[in-house]
Formats: C-alpha cells, structure tokens, sequence
C-alpha cells in the first residue's frame, strides 16, 4: 500500500508540469485564439469606429451611446425579453408535466422518443416545416383550419409583427421540449421510491408528494435547465432567421439578430460589437439574477 | 391505478402526435402538387402524388455534395474534440499542476460567451488567416470546447486512480496511461460526447451561414435556407421535398442510436448542474 501510495500520480511536481501543459496545450491554445482573444478584440473594436475596410478610429463611448438611442435596438431588447419570457416559463413547466407523466407510466421509452425528435432535427427544417402550417396566406394549415373548422379570424402569423414572437416561441418550445423532458426524466429517475413511498405513508397525495417531494429534490435540474433555457433563448437566431426574415419583419429583430445585420450585412463593426456586448451584459445579468433566486427557491441535499 | 394509467397514456399520445405532425405534414406535402394545395391546403393525402418534387428539389441545388460536406466535416470536429478534449479533461482530472482551479474556471466562464459576441472579431480573424469561403473556418475554431472537457473530466473522475497506479508501477508513462488505461474506461462518456459533437456540427447553421460563400462549399442546413419561402419563390412541395431530403438519414441515424443519444444528452443536462 505504501508502495501505491508514493506512486501516486502528482508527486513528481516539475515533470507533472511538463505533462500537464502538454495535455492541455490544444484546448487551451484554441480557446485563447478562438474565443477569449476575439471576445478581446470584440471589447475593444466596440469602442472603434470602422468598416472593415478603412483606418479605425477611436470612438470613446460613441457606439453604445448609438446602439442604446437606436430605437431599433430598443425594440431588439424588447423582442429578445418577450421571447424569454414565452419559452422559458411555459417551456419548463410543459416539460415538467410530461417528464412525470413519462415517469408514471409503463413503457415511456416510445414517447421519449417521439418528445425527442426535433431535438435532433437540423433548425433551418424545423423552421420550413413551421413555415407552412403558420403561413398567413392560402397555403397556411393553422389557419385555414381555424377559420374553416370554428371561424375564428387568425392573424398572419409570420407577417404580423404583434404577434410573430408567439410564432417563433411556440416553435422554440416545440423543438427545445424534448431535451427537457429528458433532462427532467433522469432527475426524477434520481428520487429514491423510499422518500415517495414514505410520504405517501404518511398519508400525502399526489399534489402534496409533488410539491413536498418532487420539487424540491428536482430544483437543481430545474434551475440548471433554466439557466441554459434562458441562455439560449437569448441567443436564438437560426429559425427566426429562416422562419422569418426579421429585416423585413420587425417584430422578429432580436439583438442577436441586430448583432449579425449590423456585423454583417452593414459592415459597421463597432457598432456590431458594442450590440453584441450588450448582449452577453444582459446575459450575465439574467443569470446572476437567476444565482440569487436560487439560493431562496433551489433545496440542495446537505 | 387501472384508468389513471389509461389518460396518462392517452394524454402522452396526443402530445406525440403533436410533436409528430410537422415531419408527416412534411412528407405529405413534399409529395403535393401547389394546385393542390391552392384548391384545398387541408387535403391529406397528395393528389396525384408528385414525385418529381424530389427530383426537382435536387436539380434545384447539390445536395449530394452538401451531404459531403456536412459528413466529413462533423467527423473531423468529432475526431479532434474527444481527442483533445479527452486530454484536457485528464490533466485537470489527473495532473496536479500550478494554477489547475483558476484554469479550470476560466474553462466554465468562457461556456458562459454566446458565439454571437465574438463572430465578428472571429470572422476578421479568420478573414487574415485566409480561411473565409473555406471548410478550416468550420473545422478548427470549433476544436475550443469547454463542455466537452467539463464532461470528460466527470466520467475520467469516475475511473478508480488504482488502475493507473499499477499501470505506472508497471512502467507506463502518462501517455500510456491516458491512452491504454484511461481511455479505454470512459468509453460511453466518448460516445456521447462524439454523439452530441456530431449532431451539434450537422445541425450547425451560424457560422456556415457567416463563414462560407460559394454554393460548392454549402453545408446541408445552408443550402436547405435558401428554400425559405421568404427568400425564393413560393413551391411548398419543393421546398417540403428538399426538407426532407435533409432531414429523413438523421431522423434515421437518431432511431438506430436513439437510446444512446437521448441518455447522453440528458445526462450531460444533470451534469452540468
């Protein structure tokens, strides 16, 4: 044992050094290139004025005071909460509901499936398969049977700009479900029978076992899907870019989206980038908010 | 217990039928002719069935190349993320070096960056390199991947350290010992992870969109935007049958590994927690 314990990996500390560089160089040296040297460049070409082309010029605080009076971007920001806070919530919970109906039920593997599919289908389909069932014209499956079915007058969909951001988030839901499901399936599979079986001894329901018992032991899922829902819902671009063409539809312009008109179809890199700062700011705030709120509402076993 | 489980399975069904109606919706119109769906866009079934929508569809742009494309680039990015994210993963799992933590937390931090903030300074870079228009764009820069390594580090920590240390008595190097010992023992986290790399590469959309130019170099989900009935005239059927070209061989792939993939992805979900 004595002898195991001398060989132990992490005694020879310069060797170790050695090797320890060399098993990380790759990574390490592709993030610093690809990722932290742009994010680098990306804070300091926010305080620049240039076109790719020309001298670049300082610009102070020129950019974010643009970007921040742009009533364009206002309504970016707008469009970009609106469709957090119709995935997000509604998203989740639906998830939820299914992952415990799965959880509660013999033979779910099928539905797992199912649920699953569009969690690996490329988005630029999803968004065409979408794009004929909520087309606003005669083509459109959605409406065409709402009006023939029950008479209801429906709003074009993909052309309102009042109501496009419901459009692109029942799709977002509809595609995002299944990995929730999952994650929220394995969770429960987590919860030991015992503390269901003793609670349901104790003479607790099925709505009192959900609150009392399979809340609280799946919060840490919960909150982590919701970190990474949020993250991404703030980041969406492939289906409302194919869905919807947000240049000529301005209630689908979401910051990400301003971030590539403006990076790419403008050529305006500064402004691009001081948008796209803004952006991974609001993130960061969303999700510190998300830290605080978990210390109160998420139960950790101790 | 009897009826409960009878709605809950009724309740399942309708919601898969929900998630299942816009692939067959899909395929049923990929088949449609547009006077059909003119004179009654709710009519079921394709009447006559248009065949040659698929035909059509790949006369219209070189899916066959982009099939290509897209193949041999996500297994190159399969390829070189387990290879180096598995060695990253080791020596933050295995190797006590100065400065381990701080690194390590630098890797999450740097998940927390949406790939919007930095595309335009990457794109610059890229353009100096010499690689816009070109599939090394797609290929290296995606090399960068601090979940693969926060995953790999969990199944790397799972392996009993014993198992290394004899190898060591026995006079096996680090080298040895990562690629004989430990590899071979986190072989279902490389699988998800080579699952999840590949999809997340197939499916990529972004950065082909920004990074390659001409229609040979095109990625199956770059070519199949520019069906968009915002963007081309209006053929649903055409652009259904294009549809399903490049979706029908994943929706396969996923059903042949299916209870690999979603245990892997959801695991992945708990881990990061």
């Amino acid at each position: 044992m004595a002898l195991l314990t001398r060989a132990r990996p992490g005694r020879v500390r310069d060797r170790d050094g050695w090797w320890a560089a060399f098993f990380l160089a790759p990574q390490v040296v592709a993030l610093a290139v690809f990722l932290v040297g742009p994010l680098c460049f990306a804070v300091v070409l926010a305080f620049m004025h240039w076109d790719g082309l020309g001298q670049k010029e300082w610009a102070g605080l020129a950019n974010f005071a643009a970007t921040l009076s742009d009533p364009q971007f206002g309504r970016a920001v707008w469009n970009t909460v609106k469709l957090a806070l119709l995935t997000v919530p509604a998203g989740l919970g639906l998830a939820l509901l299914i992952a415990i109906a799965l959880n509660s039920v013999r033979g779910g593997g099928f539905y797992r499936v199912l649920y699953f599919l569009p969690v690996v289908t490329s988005s630029v389909a999803v968004a065409l398969m979408w794009q004929i069932i909520l087309a606003g014209d005669e083509f459109g499956v959605l409406n065409t049977s709402l009006e023939r079915w029950f008479g209801i007058p429906a709003p074009d969909w993909l052309g309102d700009p009042d109501w496009v951001i419901v459009a692109i988030a029942a799709v977002t839901i509809w595609s995002s479900l299944g990995l929730n499901v999952v994650i929220f399936l394995a969770g429960l599979q987590t919860i030991p029978p015992q503390i269901v079986e003793a609670a349901r001894m104790d003479g607790a329901g099925g709505l009192r076992i959900f609150r009392s018992v399979t809340l609280p032991l799946l919060s840490p899922t919960i909150f982590f899907s919701s970190v990474v829902a949020v993250i991404s819902s703030f980041q969406a671009f492939d289906q409302i870019y194919v869905l919807v063409d947000p240049e000529y539809n301005e209630g689908a312009r979401t910051i990400v989206y301003q971030v590539y008109e403006l990076g790419f179809l403008d050529f305006q890199f500064g402004l691009s980038s001081a948008a796209a700062l803004i952006l991974l700011v609001l993130t960061l705030l969303v999700t510190l908010v998300q830290f605080a709120a978990q210390k109160r509402l998420v139960h950790y076993d101790s | 217990m009897r009826p409960r489980q009878i709605a809950l399975h009724a309740a399942l069904t309708a919601g898969g039928l929900a998630m299942l109606f816009p692939f067959g919706w899909m395929l049923l119109t990929s088949f449609k002719s547009v006077r059909q769906m003119l004179n009654d866009p709710l009519s079921w079934l394709p009447d006559p069935w248009r065949w040659a929508n698929y035909p059509d569809a790949l006369d219209a742009m070189p899916f066959g190349l982009a099939y290509w494309n897209s193949f041999y680039i996500a297994a190159l990015n399969v390829a070189l993320t387990l290879l180096t994210s598995a060695m990253a993963a080791y020596a933050f799992a295995r190797i006590r070096f100065r400065g381990s933590e701080v690194l390590f937390v630098v890797f999450l931090a740097t998940q927390m960056v949406p790939a919007q903030v930095t595309v335009v300074p990457l794109y610059l870079m890229l353009a100096e390199f010499g690689w816009i228009d070109s599939h090394l764009s797609l290929i290296v820069p995606t090399v960068a991947n601090p979940f693969a390594v926060f995953l790999l580090r969990q199944f790397i920590r799972a392996v009993p350290v014993e198992l290394e240390e004899a190898a060591r008595i026995d006079g096996a190097g680090r080298w040895r010992c990562f690629w004989n010992v430990v590899l071979p023992n986190i072989r279902p986290g490389l699988g998800a992870l080579g699952i999840i790399a590949f999809l997340a590469s197939w499916n990529s959309f972004f950065f082909p969109l920004i990074f390659l130019n001409s229609p040979e170099l095109a990625t199956v989900p770059l070519l199949l935007s520019q069906f968009s009935g915002q963007r081309t005239a209006v053929d649903y059927g055409l652009i259904l049958a294009a549809s399903a070209i490049a979706v029908v061989p994943t929706l396969i792939a996923f059903l042949v590994g299916q209870r690999r993939i979603i245990n892997s992805m959801a695991a992945s979900g708990l881990g990061g927690r």
